[in-house]
């Protein structure tokens, strides 16, 4: 237990570094998983099949396989802002296509009444999209969106392989000087994930229970 | 729901979103032939040594070599069989988190609903860690471990929504014709389950296969570690070259799998609806025991209701 208490500052340092990731990847494949959805229901058709070929490919790439490109074969490219921003870039682009999915399957999930009722009354394209689905949408998106950055909560622990010191790289480090104490470090570095996912579970729920009296 | 979003377009605007539709996959074209192109190009570096480009056949002559595909070969096996492995007892292993989380019992369903939340919530290559470390287990049974504890407590997590998601009669039935408890959960309620929640499961055990590739991290010689050694034994200059054949191959290998997934899903999403919807009598093989049983449930149900 010592071996926990003696390294607190370095589990906090790696915690700040998960959080960190988790927030900035997060917010980056927020915004290219609804640029994915959007080409993915877009009239274009050329749009659409790019759309489709990305989230096909990226879903079925392991995500150590996508971190091991950022981590070595960008910087082998010239490219190399540091193993942070690297790890980020590929949790952005693994965690995409998931997002997209649950949007896609959010605006999927709206019934097809209501577009139809927003056309009949005159409204355009786009306005249909954002006065009438997409509020919709929104409501029943966040639960599978939360179980996604779930996912991406505990992902961001392969980046911890690949050179990013968050909770896994320091779980690694302390039990490398601590091998006497491997499970209460272990256990201490578990304590640190469950309190996001199982937080964002509780979200999810409380959430999923809203909407269900509202629809 | 995409179609009824805009009004049918008229010959003027199909030609426009035509013409549209062909720019920007012409667009799109045009970015991949710049970036392989890009990727082709010679590099100076920073010393002032000219690299080849990333297609240069001096990065390309050791796939000639036999050694190299049977080591990658080997590498694939190594990959399919942790997943092979993993996947028969994480199914095992949902089966038990299942029954310990729908049991009467309250001993067993808090215990189980506890250790499903925790090993749910932790990352598996934090479990894999831990296993390797704690029970000193080689690499590969810490990612078999690992990969079959946590998949399994989804899979059983899915068999207990399957579980639940039946109607009561079911077991009430069971139990009034006399069958105990973990009979009327083995045999009544469980396969019923285990139909419905086939296409989640198959999924899973999709993801199961993609997340070996975690027991890179701790050292499994699987299909990305033997890209990896290999470049290590063969120089820098391939490293791009063997990264995109691992890439390749695990791309063949998980696309074939969720190709097969949802061809399963759909032969069997037809039929376990009838379990409980279908008043209609399904067709009977008798030749096959188990398509008839749930079958001739779903009979018996629809007799009684009408």
């Amino acid at each position: 237990m010592d071996a926990v208490i003696e390294n607190l500052p370095v589990f906090l340092e790696g915690f700040k570094n998960t959080l960190g990731l988790l927030l900035l990847s997060g917010t980056g494949a927020l915004v290219l998983g609804i640029v994915i959805a959007a080409m993915r229901i877009s009239p274009v058709a050329s749009l659409r099949g790019f759309a489709t070929v990305y989230t096909e490919i990226v879903r079925n790439t392991p995500l150590t396989l996508v971190l091991f490109f950022c981590a070595f074969i960008l910087p082998y490219l010239q490219f190399s802002p540091g193993y942070f921003v690297l790890a980020m870039i590929g949790l952005t682009v693994y965690t995409s296509p998931f997002v997209a999915e649950a949007l896609r399957s959010g605006v999927n999930g709206v019934h097809v009444g209501q577009a139809e009722a927003a056309r009949s009354v005159g409204l355009t394209f786009t306005q249909t999209l954002s006065f009438v689905v997409m509020p919709q949408a929104v409501r029943m998106v966040i639960p599978p969106l939360i179980n996604v950055f779930i996912a991406l909560t505990k992902n961001t622990s392969v980046a911890g392989a690949f050179f990013v010191f968050e909770l896994f790289g320091a779980a690694r480090k302390i039990t490398n000087e601590r091998g006497d104490q491997v499970l209460a470090i272990l256990l201490a570095v578990a304590a640190f994930y469950l309190l996001v996912t199982i937080s964002l579970g509780l979200i999810a729920a409380r959430v999923e229970k809203k909407v269900a009296v509202l629809r | 729901m995409t179609s009824v979003l805009y009004d049918a377009p008229g010959p003027r605007a199909v030609l426009r979103s035509r013409i549209f539709s062909v720019v920007t996959a012409l667009l799109i074209a045009a970015g991949l032939v710049w970036l392989i192109l890009a990727l082709g190009a010679p590099k100076t570096s920073a010393n002032g040594a000219v690299q080849p480009g990333l297609w240069d056949a001096t990065r390309w002559d050791v796939f000639s070599d036999r050694e190299v595909w049977r080591t990658l070969g080997r590498g694939a096996l190594n990959t399919l069989r942790m997943a092979g492995v993993a996947a028969v007892f994480a199914l095992l292993l949902g089966v038990l988190f299942s029954f310990g989380r729908v049991s009467d019992t309250k001993w067993i369903r808090i215990p189980t609903t506890v250790v499903l939340e925790f090993v749910r919530g932790m990352p598996v290559l934090l479990m894999m860690l831990f296993i390797l470390l704690v029970f000193s287990t080689g690499s590969f049974w810490a990612g078999v471990a690992a990969l079959s504890v946590y998949n399994g407590a989804i899979i059983g997590e899915a068999l207990r929504a399957g579980i639940k998601s039946l109607p009561r009669g079911q077991r009430e039935a069971g139990l009034a014709i006399g069958l105990t408890p973990v009979a009327t959960r083995l045999r009544i309620e469980f396969p019923q389950a285990f139909r419905q929640m086939l296409p989640i499961i198959i999924a899973q055990l999709v993801v199961l296969l993609k997340d070996t590739s975690l027991a890179f991290v701790v050292g499994y010689e699987e299909l990305l570690r033997s890209g990896t050694s290999m470049t290590n034994f063969f120089g820098s200059r391939y490293s791009f070259s063997f990264f995109l054949v691992v890439l390749a191959i695990y791309l063949t290998m998980n696309l074939l799998l969720s190709w097969l997934a949802r061809v399963i899903a759909r032969r069997t999403g037809s039929k376990s609806g009838g379990v409980t919807t279908d008043t209609k009598a399904p067709p009977v093989k008798p030749a096959d025991p188990e398509v008839v049983y749930p079958a001739a449930l779903g009979n018996q149900m629809g007799a009684r209701g009408v």
